[in-house]
């Protein structure tokens, strides 16, 4: 029986420190799958796993260990359907560090065409895709923001529906600040001006007048805009201002301003904090499926085990079915044509009925624990095999 | 075909599109609780719905040799599906579930006080002319659906803009349409609406005229609502929009029920 062997580890066992030990970029996971045979190298910031398969699943989890020996104690092993269970949650982004973060799917993508597949890493895998797929199709869980700046971005669209054109005005340009106009530019916003401590106030009320969201993030000591000022410029505009900066930049009677809507830290971390609770409560959805789907690849590799004792039972019912037409012939020879297709096409019938229930019957055990018993019994019972012995 | 027979075909097809529309109301509901499977299954309903009412208006034609709304309930089954209709341009994208919310209950109850009047049977040929129940009948009516459809959709802003105001934490976990987009459709389905009430009150008041007949309160009413949704897009073009708009899309919205609740009696009578 062929094995899939995991060892590896993650943000729930090693630190960054120890994980920068053992990452690999894509080059290094090519080579490191072509040395362990095959394999996939799976490496991202939070975790470093290397799938294996093997007849010797023992010898197959040794060399694995060898390459992460640096991390020996924060390694996990893991085997066949533990294995293929951990890698579905894995692509279907319920082990990562936020849940439901989309990267993961092209990492683990990524991972199996740098990889060297056999025939059942490459099924695991291609069946990890599809159940991360299915996950993100059917539940909610990556669909809200995780993090500040991406909930700025998130807050804009629904102010303004599609951000193609929209303006922003950045005051200040701290880290956070910077990566919330990226967000927003990804998604279509533009960047009309970036104002710092040398921008004259009367500039920055003019660009205000042209913005539909502003960003600020200065070391100020008091606020850089009032409700006044932002009344007299935006000129009854649709005005979305996110303050990400302590002490705050912007005036709060702003947001008392019709059309006007303004966030501070606050306020994003505890839109992030309940947008985090929605992505767990959605999780345990997204575990349902990806349990059935560990379940629907079980049973294909169950099968596997069970496939060629069906063969062979087939053969075998065929081969009698041949011998005794052969010893019949001198019978058979009295028959025209037609009558001898009659019989032929009589002892087919009669196999394939004979054998129709114990097909159907093992493909279904096989699907269960005792499916490998089963084959064997057929094996027994018919002799199956003991002429290569 | 006997009369009992066609009466049992239109009560056939009317218990499945307002089953189908119920349950799009309570799909709507529990997609409000957990976002997923109920909104799928209520758009269904919905489609599967308006689907089912369509039949069961095609019935209505073709059973009654012409156009069968010439009473004030057989005009609401029109009107309930007219809103329906309109909803389903939108309705069936994510964002747009929870206009479902405030749509479809009222389908559902219109369509029961609809069939409570007598509107979804068949057999009540009007003594109007089809060709001026088409005209007039139709276009006030569509204009209805579409005020109706933009009061949805201005209390939908009005809500949605509380959220923001509110800085409600679930705000990204049920997001709503953008407050932009559902200013821009409000606006552009009162576009439509009022072009169409104009010619079916023109259409309607030059019947009067040639008839010799009285001003009713019903037409005194929709004269109202006219002035109201016309008043509305004029205060649009000067630069009115969000909360304000959506107020006065609100009230014209609540003399568009009195019109077609309150004082139908006194104009099919």
């Amino acid at each position: 029986m062929t094995h899939l062997v995991l060892v590896g580890t993650s943000h729930h066992r090693a630190p960054v420190e120890l994980r920068e030990r053992v990452a690999f970029d894509r080059e290094q996971a090519h080579s490191l799958a072509e040395q362990l045979g095959a394999a996939v190298c799976l490496s991202t910031c939070n975790r470093t796993e290397l799938y294996l398969e093997a007849e010797d699943g023992d010898d197959a989890e040794r060399r694995a260990a060898a390459v992460l020996a640096e991390l020996e104690p924060a390694l996990y092993r893991l085997r066949d359907q533990a294995a293929a269970l951990h890698l579905f949650r894995v692509a279907g982004g319920l082990d990562s560090l936020v849940p439901g973060e989309g990267e993961i799917l092209g990492q683990v993508r990524a991972a199996y065409e740098a990889g060297t597949p056999g025939p059942l890493l490459d099924r695991v895998f291609r069946h990890a895709l599809h159940a991360g797929r299915k996950v993100r199709a059917q539940t909610a869980i990556g669909e809200s923001p995780a993090s500040v700046s991406s909930a700025a971005a998130a807050l804009a669209e629904q102010v303004f529906g599609n951000l193609e054109g929209c303006a922003i005005l950045l005051i200040g340009a701290g880290k956070v600040s910077g990566q919330a106009a990226r967000n927003l530019r990804t998604r279509g916003a533009e960047i009309a001006f970036v104002a710092d401590s040398k921008t004259d106030r009367a500039r920055i009320e003019e660009e205000l007048g042209r913005a539909d969201v502003v960003v600020s993030s200065t070391s100020a000591p008091g606020y850089v805009l009032d409700a006044a000022t932002v009344e007299r410029a935006r000129r009854g505009r649709r005005l979305l201002l996110v303050d990400l900066a302590v002490p705050r930049d912007l005036d709060p009677q702003i947001h008392a301003l019709d059309g006007c809507y303004l966030y501070d830290i606050d306020d994003l971390e505890a839109i992030v904090a309940e947008t985090l609770a929605g992505r767990r409560s959605e999780a345990e959805r997204a575990e349902g499926i990806v349990a059935g789907e560990a379940e629907k690849f079980h049973e294909w590799q169950a099968s596997l085990e069970i496939v060629p004792a069906i063969t062979s039972l087939r053969a075998r019912a065929e081969e009698i079915r041949e011998q005794e037409l052969a010893k019949a012939e001198g019978a058979l020879a009295r028959l025209d044509e037609s009558q001898r297709r009659a019989v032929e096409a009589v002892t087919s019938r009669i196999v394939d009925k004979l054998l129709h229930l114990p097909t159907v019957r093992l493909k279904q055990a096989a699907a269960a624990a005792d499916g490998v018993v089963y084959a064997e019994a057929v094996r027994h019972l018919f002799g199956l095999g003991e002429e290569e012995r | 075909m006997t009369s009992a027979r066609r009466s049992t075909l239109a009560e056939l097809l009317f218990w499945p599109a307002l089953l189908l529309y119920g349950e799009a109301a309570v799909g709507y509901l529990g997609d409000v609780r957990r976002p997923g499977p109920a909104g799928r299954a209520a758009t269904w309903g919905v489609r599967l719905g308006w689907l089912v009412q369509t039949a069961l208006l095609a019935f209505q034609v073709v059973r009654d040799d012409g156009f069968p709304w010439g009473t004030w309930a057989g005009s609401l089954n029109l009107f309930v599906w007219l809103v329906v209709a309109a909803y389903l341009i939108w309705g069936c994208r994510r964002p747009y579930r929870l206009l479902g919310l405030a749509v479809m209950p009222l389908a559902a109850v219109l369509l029961v006080v609809s069939r409570a009047g007598g509107g979804t049977g068949v057999g009540e040929r009007s003594h109007y002319s089809n060709l001026f129940l088409v005209v007039h009948v139709g276009l006030v009516l569509v204009a209805f659906a579409g005020f109706t459809l933009a009061a949805a959709l201005s209390a939908l802003y009005l809500w949605q803009e509380r959220r923001l105001k509110r800085r409600e934490a679930t705000i990204l976990r049920r997001p709503a349409p953008s407050l932009a987009t559902l200013d821009r459709l409000a606006v552009r389905t009162v576009l439509v609406s009022v072009p169409a009430l104009t010619l079916g009150i023109a259409v309607g008041i030059g019947r009067l005229v040639a008839r010799g007949q009285r001003v009713d309160a019903l037409v005194v009413a929709t004269l109202v609502t006219w002035v109201v949704w016309s008043a509305y897009l004029v205060a649009r073009a000067r630069g009115w929009s969000g909360r304000r708009a959506s107020y006065v899309a609100l009230a014209g919205f609540v003399l568009v029920v009195v019109v077609r609740i309150a004082l139908q009696g006194t104009h099919f009578a």
